[in-house]
This record gives structure tokens, C-alpha cells and sequence, in this order.
């Protein structure tokens, strides 16, 4: 209904529609939009590194700038792009493998999207207001709580809103994946990718809060004063590293792990088969979610924390492996015996199992400890975890999204620009990212301006820079098919690859009620087993009845609006204290807000039987 | 469930708060959110006890701290959470006036509170001159106890709005999970005071 | 263990060469090619870590390439159903214990390598220097010795070598890939110690490897690896220099006037406290100025009007004196070399 509807009723209408939604699939909409732009954005700072990058003592931009450079792409695209298109998908898809109208909190949902919005753009804001942070995206304090100017400030304020949108996203998926399965979706009958979620806003639960500490005081040491990080009175900058990593690690699993779980529905739809060790496989999500905290430190081996601290995170580290090495395994056999279709959506997934395991095992190799004091900060880390980010996250957004597109926009990308954005895009970075393993042991640190003369880094750093250039091919070729596909293409029908789960159950796109009635699992891949016994789609859970839904609501803009207008405030009001009143303004309208939630009843509206019985088909 | 059937419920249910499937999903993702909030205050407990000795030649946390007012401070809230149980006690019976009367000594006590915590940090300030930035040790404390005096100041707040907002009408379904999940955070403020004054004042006193 | 290792390395070093065009790298930069102990151990670590690697990768890719060929849906069986398997036990455990019994093979010399590699010093008469990292340069001190450099660490052949690390600001990594590891070198009571033991004789790379900083990518130093008794002749040398000692020349003497008037409130010659800017006490055998530059008079003046334009966000004022006076401080400072020991030394 959204799109076609809306814009019958004009622009102003669309937006409206759109500020004001609490429904799923239209802030998997919003999340997307805005963290494809935010992609685009850290795209291009990491074209301009690679430039920098190509030739030995270059000039093409300062060394202040080039700092600003990497840790903005750093910043950007850890938080500012995985993360909503990872809530992009979070959003589109397991309210529909679950069998559920909606969210369990339609409003912290939206909440959620603005917060994130407030905080990319208030990072970004910088730019043009005296300069990006400079610290890099680990802003290691002193060298981030003594940056001149304003950048950091940026850098602080700016996470601090983003991570609070996450943390609320996190929360939500957590009671939407316990609440509101439909009759007969037991635990161990949810898709891996629902399962994926679950881990992943557990890690988030647990894993954002020490971030949101370490900015307070990182915020705290620049705009008020305080000590923390300040050697002179007592202060000890470790405890930021270790802050920063005891949510930095688990983060890259919320990075990975709901990608893991879209690569399985992908290669079991795909193969045709069921997915192979099942229960294997959500043991090993769950393992590797308990394991991300234990080994926050690997991250520290350099830090001087003595070889016992060191041999332990060592030890912990190399166990992840196992669990990673199960799902590997667990994946090629499910393709096994399988009749595999190559479409761009599996050719993503294909793809993402060498680079993958080459990732993992230059992760092993890092867990080495001692071996780390020659790879730590160097390109041999830059290639490893690009192997696994880009690798393994960004490889898993583009399958899922070709994969999922027909869900969330109705139409299914067009096929040949899908293969023309694959092989560039493979080719390309494989050629950016396995060179620099060996630039790494050759003696050259991460984060270097400049690479000089005379120490044979020059072909490697070519060959290098050379395959960003394939990458960005790739990427604009998806934007061209992005255009042409709502364009050119025709109507995906619901169920366009023979699917297995319930999101292929509904139309393409799904009614804003998601389910006309609630469907009855009956198993695992519970649309495979209804196929299989010959019927055409689930069996219904209830008979058909008024379906109960959240009002539209803006006050989640209006309160991300508020925090913006406080973050500028809080960072300005070290130059001048009159930038305070900004701080009381915003936060005024926040807590103005709340307060209008918490004493406004807000009980939803009724979709009458009638109402739905006219619509008919579908 | 209609709506109006969740504003005037004819039959109350025992447990109103998790009668709807709103409430219900609000008091298992209020337990998530105390769960992420656990870790922000291990998060400061680890800075404050990285930090307790830091004191940069200010004064330290033997020489500062007085365990009387500490030890009123945790009676008035250990006494604030019991009344607020009493409370819940009475909306589960459907008994609005005895509820709102125990939530009223509940933000009583947490205001009694509140005003020791401002006279401590007072006393600190000018009789001490111990303040945010005199040192690490300083900056860790006022952290510490800042955030959990903010939580308090923040629950008292909801609390009040709560009651004043539903004094005219009944318990129904639709306020109950309000009521149950601000109860819920009284508790756990009430639970970070015990660790404040076990880690921060006691251990700073004898350890 | 060492005679097999020795031919997995040729054979490792060998295949890699292949990969790169460009080889292992420079032989005083490069982590592939070892000159030190720490450099070796890490070395052996890595290529065991690798076999194993290679050995997963292989069976992982015959697998994946098998079953993309064979299990491909052919034409003309749109509507085959494959089997639809839920799992097997056997195969399960073995891909569970198999990568545990590879990884404990890697686990046990790791934790022996970090804790050799954490060896600190116990006797009076080792070799101690203390590292300080400053923005964008490294100050050295020899404990017991009076005796302070900065940017050209010098160490015996074959000697182990204790240092213990710190930073005057921000935190910093010093890294000499061709002799050992890196260690941060962090602000405040964090302290920390590591050693260098060199087996060739030869001037060495070293970078800063944590982001300082603008110039972050210019904080480059060397470690100049002489003689045992070459090193002893040296450290008799710093220890006997005369910090007033007047130079031969006029120009170079009207360099050290100016020199004293403008430069010596943060620059030190002879043995002192680390200052705020490095200590010239051996300036004129310097490998390179300011860690980064040939060292040429016409480069030092060059930097010393204006170092900003080299090394962006350095501490040192720029346009401090004229390029006249920063020519014959040039002069003054080119002769300072209290040692016949230099980095040519190490180079027989």
C-alpha cells in the first residue's frame, strides 16, 4: 500500500508518512536509505585514502586531513553503514520469518532509526564546521582527548545518540523474537537468520553499554574537565582501550553474525535443501556470541598487559575458531547434494566462504599473541579485517539484498547488472586487500599518511589503490540496477526463488499487517514443509479477525531532534556558555516528549474484519 | 482485546501488568534494558576501582568519607523499595488509593534521599574541596554516584508523573505495566545503591 | 625443530616471493626476514601458523570446489527435489575436534613465545635503555651510562638489550620489524619493557606503528646494530663529550652561538633529562634528519627554517631564525660527531 498511496497524495504527504512511521518495513526503508548514503559517504573517504596511497610520498592530501580521512571512514562505515543496513535487514525480514504483524515496540523502533540519523549527522556535520574527528574510529585517549579543535567532540556526541538508537533496536528485536513468534515457532524452529538477530541484539544489549560509559568520560575529560584520561592527576588512558574493546569486539559479531544467518537461509533456499546441522548451527551462533566478550583484549596485545593476560586472551580467541569452522563446514554440506542456482544473491554467498575462511584464519593467526607484536597496527591487521567486514558483512548485505529485495520493494533486481556489480566488486577486492597482508609484514603500519621512498612498499600500495577503483565500479553498478529494477522490471510474485520460510508466504511487498491471519508453524522451514504436502500456502493460526495496530507518531523525530540540537550545545559550550541555553533547549524537548508518551495514552487502532475480507486475495 | 476493554477491564486479572501482550512485552524488555544498564554501572564500578587510589595529592577516600550519612542514605532507599513492593502489592488487589498513598512514600524517601546525596557532594565541595576535576579519584566518584543520583532523580520523576496522570482514573490494563515496570527500576536503583555503598564507601573506608 | 623449520622457510619464503613481485620486502624492514631474535621466533610462529592455515584452506576449497561442480541444478531438472539431510553426527565431530587438536598445536607455542618474549632483565650489567616516544620523535637514554640520544638507537651485536618504554604524550608503538616485535609505549605509570637482540650488524628501520598524530607516518628512527667492541668504544665516546666543546671552523662557532641562544632551551647536547625536543649530542652521524630527510646541510636548513613543512603538527616552531642563522647552525651542528663509531660502522 505505502509507496503507490502515498504519492497519490503528494510529497508532503510521503514524507509525513515516512517521518511519522512505526511500521517495520518502512524504517527497514529509512535504515536502508540512509545507510546506503552513509556507504556511499565512507566509499568515497576510502577512495580518497587509496589515492593518497598510491604512489610513495604523496601529496595529494595533508597529513591533518588524511587523518580526518580514515577515521571518519572508519566511524562511518562501522556504525553509520553496517550497522542500519544490518538494521535494514533486521527490520525488512524477522518480523515476517516470525509470523508477526510487527515489532514488539513499534515506537522505540522508529525511536531507534532517528536516533541513529541524529548521530551519523551530527558526525558529519563536522566536515564543515572546523574538522572531522582525527584520532582514528578507536580515538585512543590521550591523542583523542587532547585533539584540537572540535572533532572529537563530534566524534563523542555523535556515537553517544547513534548508540543509544542501537541499544533501543537491540532491545526491541530481543522482546519482538521472544514475544511474538507465531503458534507453533519454537526456538529451534526460527530461520537462522531470526536466530542470527536474537545473538546479535544480545551483544548489543550487553556490549553498547560500555561504549556509552567510555564516551561519557571521553566526553566528561574534553567538555568538562574531568580526569579520567589525564596522567597528570592520576588518570589512566588503558581504561578507554579497554572500554572501547570490551564493546569494540562483540561489535564486529553484531557485524557478522546476522550475515552468517542470512547466508544460511540463502544457501539452504538456494540449494534446495534443508539447512545441514541445524542445531549445530545455533549452537555455534550462541558460542560464538559468549566468546565475543571474552576476548575483548586480543585487541590490547601491545597495550603491555604481561604475558599471562596475553596467553589467555590468545587462548580464548583461537577457540572462536571452532564454533566459525562449524558453520563453514555446516554450509558447504548443505549445498552439498544440493541442486545449487547460481543467482547473484548465492553468487555473493559463494564468494564469501574463501574470503571468509582466509579472514578468519588470518584471525587465528593474529590471536597468536606473540605473533601480533609484529602484525598489530600494521596493513597485515587492515587486510584481516576487511577479509572479515567487507568479506563477510558487506559480501552478506548484497546477497541479502538481492536476496530480499522482492520482500521490500516487490520487485526482483535485475539478474546481469547483479552479476556486473559481483565480479568487479570480488575482483577488485581481493585485489585491494590481499596485497596489504603482505604490506603489513613488510614493514608497514595502518594509518600512515605517507609511505616514503626506498622501503619496497610502492607496487603493493599500487596494486592496491588500483582495486578500490574495481570496488567502486561494482558499487555504482548496484546503484544503476537499483534504478533500472524500478523501472524496468515487472512485479516479483510472493514467492519468486521457492522459498522455504514464511516471509514467502505473503505477498511482495507484504500488506502494512504483514499476516491477514496468523499463520500455524508446523516445522523448521515451515513454508517447505506446507509445499511439500502439496498445499499452496501456510494454514491459518486463528480465523480471520480485527488485526490491532500501533498509531503513526512523530515524536521519535521530535526527540532525536531535540538530542541534535542538545549535542550541539554540549560540544560548542567549551568555546562560549552561552551555547548551553542549546543543551537545555534540546534536552528540554526530549524530556518534553517523554513526559507527552508517558501521560498520552497511546492504544493503537483496530483493522476491521470487514476491512480485510474486501480486500480479498491475497 | 479492544481498546476498551484495556482501558476499563470488566474483571481485573491478578497479574493486570502482563495481561496484554504490550505489557507483557514491556516487562520482559524492561528486564533487557536492566540488563544493559548492569553493564554500564560494571562499566563505572571498573573505572572507579581503576581509579580509587588516583587522588593526585587530593584528598582520599579514607579522609573523605563519613559512614553515617552513607548509612542514612541507604536505609532511606533500602526503606523506599519496600514501600514501593507494598504498592505493587495494592494495584495487583485493584486498590488505586492505598497504591498511590505507598507511592507517594516511595518518591518521599527517594527526595530524602536525593536531598543527602546534594548535602554530601555539597560538603565535599566547599568543606573538602574535592571536586570533579581535583583528580582521577574525584572525576570517578562524582561519575559513579552522579549517574546513579541522576537514575534516582529520573525515577522519582516518572513516578511522579505516574501518579499524578492516573490519580482520576482506575488501575486498568493499560497503566499497570507502567506502574510494574517503574516499581522494576526502582528496585534496581535501589540494588546499585547496595554495590555504591559497599564498593565506594565501605571498602573506601576500611580497605 | 629448528632443522625442518629452516626448510618450511625457504620453501614458505620461496612461495611468497612468488606472490609479491616486489619479494619479502627490504631485509632491514621487513617482518619476512628476520635479523633479530624476537624477529625469528615471531617468524617460526607465523609460518607454523600458516601451515596449519593452508592445510585447513586446502580442504576447505577441495570440498567447495567439489561441490560447486557436482551439485550444480542442471538444465531440464527445474522441479528435482534433493534429499533433504539433517545433518550427521560422525562428520559434525570430526570438523569440531580436529580444528581443536590444530589449534592446541598452535596454542602451546604461542603461549611459549609470549612468555619468552616477556623476559625481563635480572642482572646489573645488562645493556637497559629507556625509550620515551615523543610527537614525532624517540628519545633513548642508557641507564647507568649518562649517556642520551635520540632517533639512531645504538645496540651490540648479538647482545640482549632491555628496554623499558614510555610516552611524554600520547601514546605510541615502537616497532623494529626486522629485529622484534612492537610495544606501545604509553603515558603515565603504564610502563612497559622489552628487548632487542640483534644478529647482523646493519642499520635498521624502526616506525612508530600507534596513530600520534599528523605526522605519525614520519616518526621513523633507526637502530644502528655495531660491533660488541665497536658499542663499547661508542658508549666511552657519548660518555666523554663535551657538550661546550668549541668548533674548528668560524662559521660553525657563530653556529653554536646561535645554537646556544635560540635551540638549547629544548634541545640538549650531552648527557641530560629527556627535553622537549631531541637531544643533538651526535647530530652530525645522524642516518637521517628528523628521522625522515638525507642528511644533507641543505635538508637541515631546510628543516630548521621550517619543520612544519616536513613533519606537520611537530612541536618545533617554524621561522624561529633566518635562513642565514639556520645555515650556520646547520654548519655547527653537521660537525657534532663525538664518535668514530657511525652508522657506516655497521655497515662492513
Amino acid at each position: 500500500m505505502s509507496t503507490a498511496v502515498a504519492q497519490k497524495k503528494g510529497f508532503g504527504a510521503f514524507l509525513w508518512d515516512y517521518l511519522t512511521t512505526v511500521d517495520h518495513k518502512k524504517i527497514a526503508h529509512l535504515y536502508l536509505v540512509s545507510g546506503g548514503l552513509f556507504f556511499l559517504l565512507g566509499g568515497l573517504e576510502a577512495m580518497i585514502i587509496r589515492i593518497q596511497l598510491m604512489k610513495p610520498d604523496n601529496e595529494f592530501i595533508s597529513a591533518g586531513l588524511y587523518n580526518e580521512m580514515l577515521t571518519m571512514h572508519g566511524t562511518t562505515m562501522i556504525f553509520l553503514a553496517a550497522m542500519p543496513l544490518i538494521f535494514a535487514l533486521m527490520n525488512a525480514v524477522v518480523p515476517l520469518q516470525i509470523g508477526a504483524r510487527d515489532v514488539a515496540f513499534p515506537f522505540l523502533n522508529s525511536l531507534g532509526f532517528w536516533l541513529f540519523l541524529a548521530g551519523g549527522v551530527i558526525l558529519n556535520c563536522s566536515w564543515f564546521m572546523g574538522g572531522a574527528p582525527d584520532a582514528g574510529w578507536t580515538a585512543y585517549a590521550p591523542l583523542s582527548t587532547t585533539s584540537p579543535g572540535h572533532g572529537v567532540d563530534f566524534y563523542v556526541i555523535g556515537l553517544q545518540i547513534a548508540g543509544a538508537g542501537t541499544l533501543i533496536g537491540g532491545i526491541n528485536f530481543l522482546v519482538t523474537i521472544v514475544n511474538m513468534r507465531a503458534p507453533g515457532m519454537s526456538y529451534m524452529r526460527m530461520p537462522l537468520f531470526t536466530w542470527a538477530v536474537f545473538v546479535t541484539s544480545t551483544l548489543i544489549l550487553f556490549a553498547f553499554p560500555a561504549l556509552t560509559v567510555g564516551l561519557f568520560l571521553m566526553m566528561f575529560d574534553r567538555m568538562f574537565g574531568s580526569a579520567f584520561f589525564d596522567v597528570n592527576a592520576g588518570g589512566n588512558v588503558i581504561i578507554w582501550e579497554h572500554l572501547f574493546w570490551i564493546f569494540g569486539h562483540p561489535e564486529v559479531y553484531i557485524l557478522i553474525l546476522p550475515l552468517f544467518g542470512a547466508f544460511s537461509d540463502i544457501f539452504s533456499t538456494f540449494s534446495k535443501k534443508r539447512l545441514f546441522g541445524y542445531s549445530a548451527m545455533v549452537f555455534a551462533t550462541v558460542l560464538i556470541g559468549f566468546l565475543g566478550f571474552m576476548v575483548w583484549a586480543h585487541h590490547m596485545f601491545t597495550t603491555g598487559m604481561g604475558p599471562v593476560a596475553n596467553s589467555i586472551f590468545a587462548v580464548t580467541t583461537m577457540a572462536i575458531a571452532v564454533p566459525t569452522g562449524i558453520k563453514i563446514f555446516n554450509w558447504l554440506f548443505t549445498m552439498w547434494g544440493g541442486a545449487i542456482r547460481m543467482t547473484t544473491a548465492m553468487l555473493w554467498s559463494i564468494a564469501f566462504i574463501p574470503t571468509f575462511t582466509i579472514g578468519g584464519m588470518t584471525g587465528v593467526m593474529l590471536a597468536s599473541a606473540a605473533a601480533d607484536y609484529q602484525y598489530h597496527d600494521t596493513y597485515f591487521v587492515v587486510a584481516h579485517f576487511h577479509y572479515v567486514i567487507v568479506g563477510g558483512v558487506v559480501f552478506g548485505i548484497f546477497a541479502s539484498l538481492h536476496y530480499w529485495w522482492p520482500k521490500m520493494f516487490g520487485k526482483v533486481l535485475n539478474e546481469k547488472l547483479g552479476k556486473l556489480t559481483f565480479w568487479p566488486f570480488f575482483i577488485g577486492f581481493h585485489l585491494t586487500f590481499f596485497i596489504q597482508h603482505f604490506l603489513g609484514l613488510m614493514g608497514m603500519p595502518r594509518r600512515y599518511w605517507k609511505f616514503l621512498e626506498g622501503q619496497g612498499l610502492e607496487t603493493g600500495n599500487m596494486i592496491s589503490s588500483i582495486g578500490a577503483f574495481f570496488m567502486a565500479f561494482g558499487t555504482i553498478v548496484f546503484l544503476i540496477n537499483v534504478v533500472y529494477t524500478a523501472v524496468k522490471e515487472e512485479k516479483a510474485p510472493a514467492d519468486p526463488y521457492d522459498g522455504r520460510t514464511l516471509e514467502w508466504s505473503i505477498p511482495s511487498p507484504p500488506p502494512f499487517y504483514n499476516f491477514k491471519q496468523t499463520p500455524l508453524v508446523r516445522g523448521l522451514d515451515p513454508l517447505w514443509v506446507e509445499k511439500s504436502e502439496g498445499k499452496k500456502g501456510m494454514t491459518p493460526a486463528e480465523p480471520l479477525g480485527d488485526i490491532h495496530m500501533p498509531n503513526s507518531s512523530i515524536l521519535p523525530f521530535v526527540m532525536s531532534l531535540g538530542l541534535f540540537i542538545a549535542g550541539f550545545g554540549f560540544i560548542y559550550q567549551v568555546d562560549n556558555i552561552a551555547w548551553l541555553s542549546l543543551v537545555f533547549i534540546g534536552m528540554g524537548i526530549t524530556l518534553g516528549c517523554m513526559l507527552i508518551r508517558s501521560v498520552k495514552d497511546d492504544l493503537g487502532y483496530h483493522v476491521h474484519k470487514e476491512d480485510l475480507e474486501e480486500e480479498g486475495g491475497h | 482485546m479492544s481498546n476498551e476493554d484495556v482501558l476499563n477491564p470488566k474483571r481485573m486479572p491478578h497479574e493486570p501488568e502482563k495481561a496484554t501482550l504490550e505489557g507483557k512485552n514491556k516487562f520482559l524488555g524492561f528486564w533487557f534494558f536492566l540488563g544493559g544498564e548492569t553493564v554500564l554501572f560494571a562499566s563505572l564500578f571498573g573505572t572507579y576501582l581503576a581509579l580509587n587510589d588516583s587522588t593526585a595529592g587530593g584528598p582520599s577516600a579514607d579522609e573523605l568519607f563519613g559512614l553515617e550519612l552513607v548509612f542514612i542514605m541507604t536505609m532511606l532507599l533500602l526503606t523506599s523499595s519496600l514501600t514501593s513492593v507494598y504498592a505493587i502489592y495494592h494495584m495487583k488487589n485493584n486498590d488505586l488509593g492505598k497504591m498511590l498513598v505507598w507511592l507517594g512514600v516511595t518518591v518521599a524517601l527517594g527526595f530524602a534521599f536525593l536531598g543527602c546525596e546534594i548535602y554530601e557532594f555539597y560538603h565535599y565541595i566547599h568543606g573538602e574541596h574535592f571536586t570533579f576535576r581535583s583528580s582521577a579519584f574525584g572525576s570517578a566518584f562524582y561519575t559513579l554516584v552522579g549517574f546513579h543520583g541522576g537514575h534516582v532523580l529520573f525515577g522519582l520523576l516518572w513516578i511522579l508523573s505516574l501518579i499524578i496522570r492516573n490519580a482520576k482514573r482506575g488501575i486498568n490494563l493499560y497503566n499497570a505495566p507502567k506502574f510494574y515496570v517503574a516499581s522494576l527500576y526502582w528496585h534496581f536503583i535501589d540494588v546499585v545503591w547496595v554495590f555504591i555503598f559497599t564498593v565506594v564507601y565501605l571498602m573506601g573506608k576500611v580497605g | 625443530m629448528k632443522g625442518w623449520m629452516g626448510k618450511f622457510r625457504a620453501l614458505f619464503l620461496f612461495s611468497s616471493l612468488a606472490l609479491v613481485l616486489s619479494g619479502c620486502g627490504k631485509e632491514n624492514l621487513s617482518a619476512l626476514k628476520p635479523e633479530g631474535y624476537g624477529a625469528e621466533v615471531i617468524l617460526d610462529l607465523m609460518i607454523l601458523s600458516i601451515a596449519i592455515m593452508v592445510f585447513v584452506f586446502i580442504v576447505v576449497m577441495a570440498i567447495y570446489t567439489f561441490v560447486l561442480v557436482r551439485y550444480r541444478a542442471k538444465k531440464g531438472q527445474e522441479n528435482y527435489i534433493p534429499k533433504q539431510t539433517e545433518g550427521n553426527k560422525a562428520l559434525e565431530i570430526i570438523w569440531t575436534v580436529i580444528p581443536i587438536i590444530l589449534l592446541l598445536v598452535l596454542a602451546v607455542p604461542t603461549v611459549q613465545a609470549t612468555f619468552d618474549l616477556a623476559e625481563e632483565s635480572t642482572k646489573k650489567s645488562d645493556i637497559q635503555v629507556e625509550v620515551t616516544g615523543s610527537q614525532f620523535w624517540w628519545h633513548f637514554e642508557y641507564k647507568g651510562q649518562e649517556i642520551s640520544t635520540s632517533q639512531d638507537l645504538y645496540i651490540p651485536e648479538g647482545e640482549r638489550v632491555y628496554l623499558t618504554m614510555k610516552s611524554s604524550d600520547v601514546i605510541h608503538s615502537f616497532w623494529v620489524p626486522s629485529i622484534a616485535g612492537k610495544v606501545d609505549t604509553n603515558p603515565g605509570d603504564n610502563e612497559n619493557s622489552m628487548y632487542l637482540e640483534a644478529y647482523e650488524e646493519g642499520v635498521y628501520w624502526g616506525h612508530c606503528a600507534e596513530l600520534c598524530g599528523p605526522a605519525h607516518s614520519l616518526m621513523d628512527f633507526r637502530v644502528v646494530v655495531v660491533s660488541p667492541e665497536e658499542f663499547e668504544q661508542w658508549v666511552n665516546d657519548m660518555k666523554n663529550v663535551d657538550p661546550k666543546a668549541e668548533p674548528e671552523t668560524t662559521v660553525a662557532q657563530e653556529g653554536q652561538e646561535l645554537f646556544q641562544n635560540n635551540c638549547l632551551s629544548c634541545h640538549a647536547i650531552g648527557s641530560a633529562p629527556k627535553g622537549v625536543g631531541p637531544n643533538l649530542t651526535n647530530f652530525g652521524d645522524r642516518t637521517k634528519i628528523a628521522g625522515i630527510l638525507e642528511p644533507t646541510k641543505e635538508n637541515l636548513v631546510d628543516w630548521i627554517v621550517n619543520p612544519d613543512e616536513f613533519k606537520p603538527g611537530n612541536n618545533m616552531p617554524s621561522n624561529l631564525v633566518s635562513e642565514e642563522e639556520a645555515s650556520k647552525i646547520a654548519e655547527y651542528l653537521m660537525q657534532l660527531q663525538p664518535s668514530k663509531i657511525t652508522p657506516e660502522s655497521a655497515k662492513e
